[in-house]
């Protein structure tokens, strides 16, 4: 049988690209400085969807909460092979936490038919894995965290294999079901050259009217707004329009969401520079690597 | 993140450099495709983004998809199995799965076969990137001439039956030509093909040397005419994979570990004709090879850029004497020669690619939609031949002198590394072995030279080169282009005394020939760059290899490359010209007495 996935993606900033000036004064990223990319295990969460639907068929809908902005990685996932792709844009969900991000995409996921919902493990911005698990909790599904192997899904039921830290465990449940992926599960595959060749033009209404205003400078808002409605469904004839929902359309409670829903907060920010206060010099002989074999085993460093 | 596009300066310089609007243009017949293809390109400007895009995706691919497995794909070879089976290498098995999905196994296929329709040029670009991370994974990757030759000369019913499984990469090809008693010289091809009474046609015997022999579509060419020796009597036939195929044999070779070489025998196997009988040699597997002539260029500079790469980041670390070993003069001189010997086979390759397109765009023109006035149709049949003459010689030279200069750079790269280059701890030596098919298959270098000479000598390169000389080079060039002229002039002389001596002179001295007209015609294409209205800025890399070192336009770059190259090279025209002009022709009188008898067995 056919499944329906719905796969959570992040944009995020290249924490592995970390330069000087990857950190504000007062400790905050710098968003601006590091370049944005599609959250890696994220990557491996679409490309499981990707082997579900090439194996029994179905749809793969990605969802992405963010600025406008993150539609990127919203066609970097139709280029790779998703169906359907949708934002979640909304001022009023900014601030949210991990509660609040995982209420509104369980408002969002609710508005679509599903059977597998699949996040990546963790964002390596935040690297609190917390949303997947408190998301399925939201969805009353059951969750497979962790999974680095999909064994076997046949009918209604799911077998997959999970890290636990010294070893794996091999879980089966029903579907519906929320899977978090870690990067050990598959090898991504890229862009494929047609799709990209097809939605390099996709956009959402708001590129879409970011677009229409850079081009018209001097048009007031009503013709603006016209010009991007007559565009929008240009895109849509073609199958080009991304789609875009905010708050209101996913029935999403705003005590809930944003700064209100979130309930985290922040105690302190220390900003750790690392500087090398003293430095130590080796001689390249057995006695000298010795030594530092030792010296590191004492530390504990390694075992 | 690694990408073998995105991080090689000279590609995204021509790329921009070279007018790929013109080719898109070509390739999408004015971009009539738009309407009926979601992906198809609606302008010049959308096509190139197009090309850009799929490039970059490629060259990621390769850094972080093929490259890692390369060393192990070396090791492991492929496998024959009891049942008569081929495994690939688990490196080559994975990274097809990857291009399949990457839609990269059809590049220059029609639309409408799922192709992408992208021009020869950049299937070069992506060629060479491909090869890079590993060369043989190109021998499988760079087949796709093959699903060409069905497009260009099989029926429909036959186009329909594989093109499209050719584009999703849900089957691989072969070019089944070499026997035991045919390599070089293909007119004395044997293998049967034979007609039952219905008129269906079998194949019998024994093919040798097939690259990715095992894959499920294979080009054969056969023996149609039984009474008939020689190239009249050989037809190209399509046959499938399966229980009358027998593998029987998997080479073991010096290099490209991941490209299976197999034997094959054919037990009346069930075939069909590709277009017409008895031109199986003679034009369907001339285009063939021509488009894998290409190829093998393409994949001797991935080889090529690969090992000079190791080279350079050595030279850079390893310190001898108390300097990197960059600073000695004899090994920055190597470096600058491997360097050059690079770009300048790029500088050929992309060029012959160039004027292969505009050649399939004006014969498709001729043959499908040709103009009905006469007065249109005679110059565009003129281009055509003259397009056809031009394509005809620059094949050859770009197959001859990109592999010849890979094998080169390979074993300087060796020289470079010392001791370590010779050790299997550095990939140099696995570049090395990969280059030294370059020379060999689809057409040793003197086999692309008697092709090549032909050009040189009848005209088609003077006229080139003057061709050449009419362009408009900045005014800092004049002195190189002046020596230029120099060199022609002196090519001129030696094709002129050539010509009084006659066709087996003429052999004797092809590759001092092809290599003066190769040089002078490099020399005026990186002018040509030097000349560019592309303003981008690359890096000179400073010692220590920081990141914010000093930038230079890279058409300042290639002034100095242009200055260096024709300066070193024109006291060697001058002494080849001479070496022609020499008249010696003991090769022929005094053969015995230079070297001797056959040694006796022992």
């Amino acid at each position: 049988m056919a499944y329906n996935c719905v796969v959570l993606v992040k944009q995020v900033p290249d924490t592995k690209r970390i330069t000087g000036k990857a950190m504000n004064d007062d400790g905050t990223v710098n968003r601006s400085a590091l370049p944005a990319i599609f959250n890696p295990e994220d990557l491996n969460a679409l490309e499981m969807a990707l082997e579900i639907k090439d194996k029994s068929g179905g749809n793969v809908t990605v969802i992405t909460m963010g600025l406008p902005a993150a539609a990127t990685v919203l066609r970097d996932a139709l280029y790779r092979g998703a169906d359907e792709a949708i934002l979640i844009t909304d001022a009023r969900a900014a601030a949210s936490d991990t509660l609040a991000t995982s209420y509104i995409l369980s408002c969002a996921v609710k508005q679509l038919k599903y059977d597998i919902v699949l996040c990546g493990r963790q964002a390596i911005d935040g690297d609190t894995a917390q949303v997947g698990p408190q998301l399925a909790e939201k969805l009353g599904l059951p969750q497979i965290t962790y999974v680095e192997k999909l064994i076997d899904i046949k009918d209604h039921t799911i077998i997959a294999q999970r890290n636990i830290g010294n070893g794996w465990q091999k879980v089966k449940t029903q579907l519906p079901v929320l899977m978090t992926v870690t990067a050990e599960a598959n090898e991504p595959r890229v862009a494929a050259a047609k799709k990209m060749m097809k939605y390099k033009a996709a956009l959402t209404p708001a590129d879409v009217s970011q677009q229409v205003k850079s081009e018209n400078p001097d048009a007031v808002a009503s013709e603006l707004n016209e010009l991007s409605s007559l565009k929008c469904r240009e895109l849509e004839n073609k199958g080009l329009l991304i789609k875009q929902w905010n708050l209101d359309y996913i029935k999403a409670d705003l005590n809930w969401c944003g700064r209100n829903g979130s309930p985290t907060k922040v105690h302190r920010i220390q900003s750790v520079v690392l500087a090398a206060k003293e430095s130590k010099n080796i001689e390249p002989t057995d006695a000298g690597l010795t030594d530092m074999l030792h010296e590191l085993i004492d530390d504990k460093i390694i075992a | 993140m690694p990408n073998f596009y995105t991080d090689n300066d000279d590609i995204r310089f021509l790329f921009k450099h070279i007018d790929l609007g013109v080719l898109a243009s070509l390739c999408e017949e004015d971009f009539k495709f738009a309407s009926q293809f979601d992906y198809a390109p609606a302008s010049a400007a959308e096509a190139i983004r197009n090309y850009a895009l799929v490039l970059d995706s490629l060259g990621r691919l390769s850094a972080e998809f093929i490259a890692p497995r390369a060393e192990q794909t070396d090791r492991e070879g492929n496998t024959l199995n009891p049942d008569g089976t081929v495994s690939y290498a688990k490196g080559i098995a994975e990274s097809l799965d990857k291009l399949a999905k990457a839609d990269c196994l059809g590049f220059t296929l029609p639309h409408r076969f799922g192709g992408l329709n992208f021009p020869n040029l950049v299937y070069s670009m992506a060629i060479e990137i491909v090869s890079r991370a590993d060369a043989s994974l190109m021998n499988i990757f760079g087949l796709q001439g093959i699903a060409e030759t069905i497009n260009a000369f099989a029926d429909e019913q036959i186009k329909q039956k594989y093109l499209h499984d050719f584009s999703a990469g849900k089957v691989t090809g072969a070019m089944v030509l070499t026997e035991p008693d045919a390599g070089s010289d293909l007119q004395a091809v044997k293998l049967r093909a034979f007609q039952d009474n219905t008129g269906n046609w079998f194949l019998h015997g024994v093919k040798r040397f097939i690259t990715n022999g095992c894959g499920e579509v294979l080009l054969v060419l056969a023996r149609s005419e039984p009474d008939r020796s020689g190239g009249l009597g050989l037809s190209l036939f399509v046959c499938d994979r399966g229980p009358t195929v027998h593998i029987r044999r998997l080479e073991d070779k010096l290099g490209i570990h991941g490209s299976p070489t197999c034997e094959i025998f054919f037990d009346n196997t069930p075939s069909r004709l590709i277009g017409e009988r008895q031109r199986g040699l003679v034009t369907y597997v001339m285009a063939l090879m021509n488009g894998a002539r290409i190829g093998i260029a393409g994949q001797s500079l991935g080889i090529a850029e690969a090992a000079y790469r190791v080279a350079r980041d050595y030279a850079a670390s390893r310190k001898q004497f108390g300097v990197a070993i960059e600073k000695l003069p004899a090994v920055r001189d190597m470096l600058i020669d491997m360097k050059i010997a690079l770009e300048a086979g790029r500088a050929l390759l992309y060029e012959t690619s160039r004027v292969v397109d505009h050649n399939i765009a004006v014969e498709k023109k001729l043959e499908f939609n040709p103009p009905a006035e006469k007065e249109q149709l005679k110059p565009l049949k003129e281009q055509s031949r003259r397009l056809n003459r031009l394509a005809s010689m620059l094949t050859p030279m770009s197959k001859y002198f990109c592999s010849e200069m890979a094998n080169r750079v390979a074993y300087d790269s060796i020289q470079v590394l010392g001791g370590s280059g010779y050790m299997r701890d550095y990939a140099v030596e696995r570049h090395a072995r990969d280059a030294r098919i370059t020379t060999i298959y689809e057409g040793t270098s003197q086999l692309q030279i008697v092709a090549a000479v032909r050009g040189v000598c009848s005209g088609a390169c003077e006229k080139y080169l003057a061709d050449l000389t009419q362009q408009s080079y900045d005014p800092e060039l004049e002195d190189l282009i002046a020596k230029l002229a120099e060199g022609t002039e002196q090519l001129k002389n030696a094709v002129a005394f050539v010509k009084q001596q006659g066709a087996e002179y003429m052999d004797l001295y092809g590759r001092p020939l092809v290599d003066i007209a190769i040089n002078l015609i490099i020399g005026y294409l990186f002018c040509d760059q030097a000349s560019s209205k592309v303003a981008l800025e690359v890096l000179i890399e400073d010692m220590a290899g920081a990141t914010n070192g000093q930038k230079i336009l890279m058409k300042k770059r290639k002034a100095l490359i242009a200055r260096r190259f024709i300066t070193k090279n024109a006291p060697q025209i001058v002494a080849l010209s001479q070496l022609i002009c020499s008249g010696d022709k003991s090769a022929f009188t005094d053969f015995a007495a230079l070297i001797g008898p056959v040694p006796e067995q022992q």
